[in-house]
């Protein structure tokens, strides 16, 4: 084990992949020798020259199309927007043509793209800076979505993702980048639709991922010390949704939350309680609950971002209420 | 190098193959055996021939709803496009694209595209792909001048032309953009000098003359191919028929139309053949081949079973 911050276990991922299969090559904005905003891909262009870690200019449509291109050619291109957000300026490549070029012919061609941008608020960034759209690409068929809280994770689902052989949307979070874990040594793969309970627990299932994940895990020592023992699984697939780890968890529990920054209207938290209603009626004890983010834009001042996105304080207060 | 004369009998079959496709797509529409849009290609016959037949079958290939010329040109099969017309299993997309996303990667072709401009950056990116594995292969991205207004064109142009990729623009303007005449959509109607403004060679070429516009493509391809970069060609040409089946075709008189029948591909194509000593025999004979063809792949796509519903699942991951 190693230990390595979310944003180098990603760059480990991308070195390694690089390495093994020459189809893979990295387009995105400042990727290059700035090494991303983010830095991960720093130095990939030292090892893999301009050639394979290409720096793209602000044109989000032309560079995801080309990626699909690329990949429709036989490539594993891995294309990184600055932004989440940014994604809706490539909204017709990745929904009309990444996620659907391969139905409409028939299967007779694949589209193995990897997009990967970071996405959620907590910096203060704004609307046009700090949205989630999982729940969105979620709604999309012909797309893997993918949103892993950990290093380790990240690292596997995005080698994972390289090799699908699929257009995967790789959601990363700005806050979740600096943020350290134990990386296993050597090659391994985490598989893609398959969550893991990250905390047992006998009393409540709370279900979460990507940057929500660590305050549902603070949230359930907090809860523990008022003697509710919450089982926190990480979904880490969005889609395709691992929902028998999710079942198997609130047979025992019976009592469910889940945990997103997303927009709770129409979102991901919905889709699950509605299938646990649907393929377990009697499991709960207590109405499922969801949480995220309230139906407005994402504001910038600290107090009002706070107020509009999940806190570890409002998953604690949602469990305590189950058992009033 | 232009298109050698021993090969216009050949094209001049191959664009009534194209002709005659989309005549037997209108009848079988009209008799109700054709779900969804249609969107034909008429009098646009020399563009695909001349641009397809100047590349390999391995080069590749994008294209727009009004593309049924140009798949068929590159080596698309007809009864596959027929029957993908008709919805049956034995389709090129087995029934799952229809009329405006044919697609075969075995003749380079990666797919028509029903978002006008949406296809240009696959081209530019499945020439990024040959450019990086350092093969020779190019792409052509046949679109319309109605996409010259959709950003993902100048996106694309841009990328293309920094990184000097093997691909070729060309662009049909047959002057309607869908029901509105283009010169009311578009700033610059001559299309080629926003190709230009990218400081890639651009032109403008004679898309009804199929020798022509071989040449033109060819000479860009020959420039790709020896790492010169992208080219733009806006290929002159007139939709004969609507929009789509049930278009009014209120934004035209039927003079123009008349006028723009004297002067279309397969009539100026007959016409030099004369030149060169064919017979009107001769003619006849290619339009008699060209005509099986199109009945036998009718044949063969009305003889196929429909899809097994059941396949309506399959195919959306590889």
């Amino acid at each position: 084990m190693t230990m390595l911050t979310y944003a180098q276990a990603l760059n480990a991922a991308l070195r390694e992949e690089m390495q093994a299969d020459t189809r893979v090559f990295l387009m995105g904005e400042d990727i290059g020798h700035h090494g991303g905003i983010f830095r991960v891909t720093q130095g990939l262009i030292d090892i893999f020259g301009a050639a394979r870690v290409r720096d793209t200019p602000i044109s989000e449509a032309g560079f995801v199309g080309m990626g699909i291109g690329a990949a429709l050619a036989g490539m594993r291109p891995v294309v990184e927007l600055l932004f989440m957000d940014f994604a809706l300026v490539a909204a017709d490549q990745i929904v009309n043509q990444a996620a659907k070029l391969r139905y409409m012919a028939g299967g007779t061609v694949s589209v193995p793209l990897v997009i990967r941008a970071q996405q959620g608020g907590g910096r203060g960034n704004g609307a046009q800076h700090s949205q989630s759209f999982e729940s969105w690409f979620a709604q999309v068929p012909g797309l893997i979505t993918l949103a892993p809280a950990t290093p380790a994770d990240a690292k596997g689902l995005l080698k994972s993702a390289i090799r699908a052989g699929n257009p995967v949307v790789f959601v990363e979070h700005k806050l979740l980048y600096n943020t350290k874990g134990e990386v296993p040594d050597g090659e391994y793969l985490t598989p893609i639709g398959k969550a893991e309970v990250k905390r047992i627990g006998r009393d409540v299932t709370i279900v979460s991922y990507s940057r929500t994940l660590l305050s549902a895990l603070e949230a359930a020592e907090l809860l523990a010390q008022n003697g509710i023992e919450a089982e926190v699984i990480d979904l880490r697939t969005i889609e395709p949704l691992d929902m028998v780890t999710i079942l198997e968890s609130i047979k025992s529990t019976a009592r469910l939350l889940v945990v997103h920054e997303s927009h709770a209207n129409c979102g991901l938290g919905a889709e699950i309680i509605a299938r646990v209603y649907e393929q377990l009626p009697n499991a709960l004890v207590a109405p499922a609950r969801r949480l995220g983010a309230k139906h407005v834009p994402i504001p910038v001042a600290e107090a009002l971002e706070h107020s509009v996105l999940p806190q570890t304080a409002d998953i604690v207060a949602a469990v305590e209420a189950m058992f009033d | 190098m232009p298109l050698s004369p021993d090969r216009l009998p050949d094209a001049y079959r191959q664009m009534l193959v194209i002709r005659k496709f989309e005549e037997a797509i209108r009848s079988l529409y009209q008799q109700g055996k054709i779900r969804g849009s249609f969107h034909p290609c008429v009098g646009q016959e020399a563009t695909a021939v001349g641009g397809c037949w100047a590349v390999r079958t391995d080069d590749y290939l994008t294209c727009t709803y009004r593309g049924h010329g140009q798949a068929l040109a590159k080596g698309l099969s007809v009864r596959a496009a027929m029957a993908e017309m008709l919805g049956k299993a034995t389709g090129c997309s087995k029934g799952k694209g229809g009329s405006m996303h044919f697609t075969d990667p075995s003749v380079g072709l990666l797919g028509a595209n029903a978002i006008v401009a949406g296809g240009l950056p696959h081209a530019a990116g499945a020439a990024l792909a040959a450019q990086l594995e350092k093969s020779d292969r190019v792409a052509l991205a046949f679109f319309g001048e109605g996409a010259v207004n959709q950003g993902v064109f100048f996106e694309t142009l841009n990328l293309a032309a920094i990184w000097k990729l093997p691909v070729i623009f060309i662009c049909e303007n047959n002057r309607y953009s869908e029901m509105t005449p283009s010169h009311a959509t578009t700033a610059t109607v001559e299309t080629y000098k926003r190709g230009g403004s990218f400081g890639i060679p651009a032109s403008i070429v004679d898309g009804n003359d199929v020798e022509a516009m071989y040449q033109a493509v060819e000479a860009a391809v020959s420039r790709a191919r020896d790492g010169g970069g992208p080219s733009y060609l806006e290929a002159a040409t007139y939709r004969l028929w609507g929009h789509m089946m049930g278009d009014p075709e209120i934004y035209r008189t039927k003079e123009e139309v008349a006028r723009a029948r004297e002067v279309e591909p397969i009539v100026r194509l007959s016409r030099r053949l004369k030149q060169l000593g064919h017979s009107e025999d001769d003619l006849a004979r290619l339009e008699s081949e060209a005509a099986t063809i199109i009945a036998d792949a009718q044949q063969f796509a009305e003889d196929s079973p429909v899809p097994d519903p059941a396949d309506a699942l399959t195919d959306v991951f590889a």
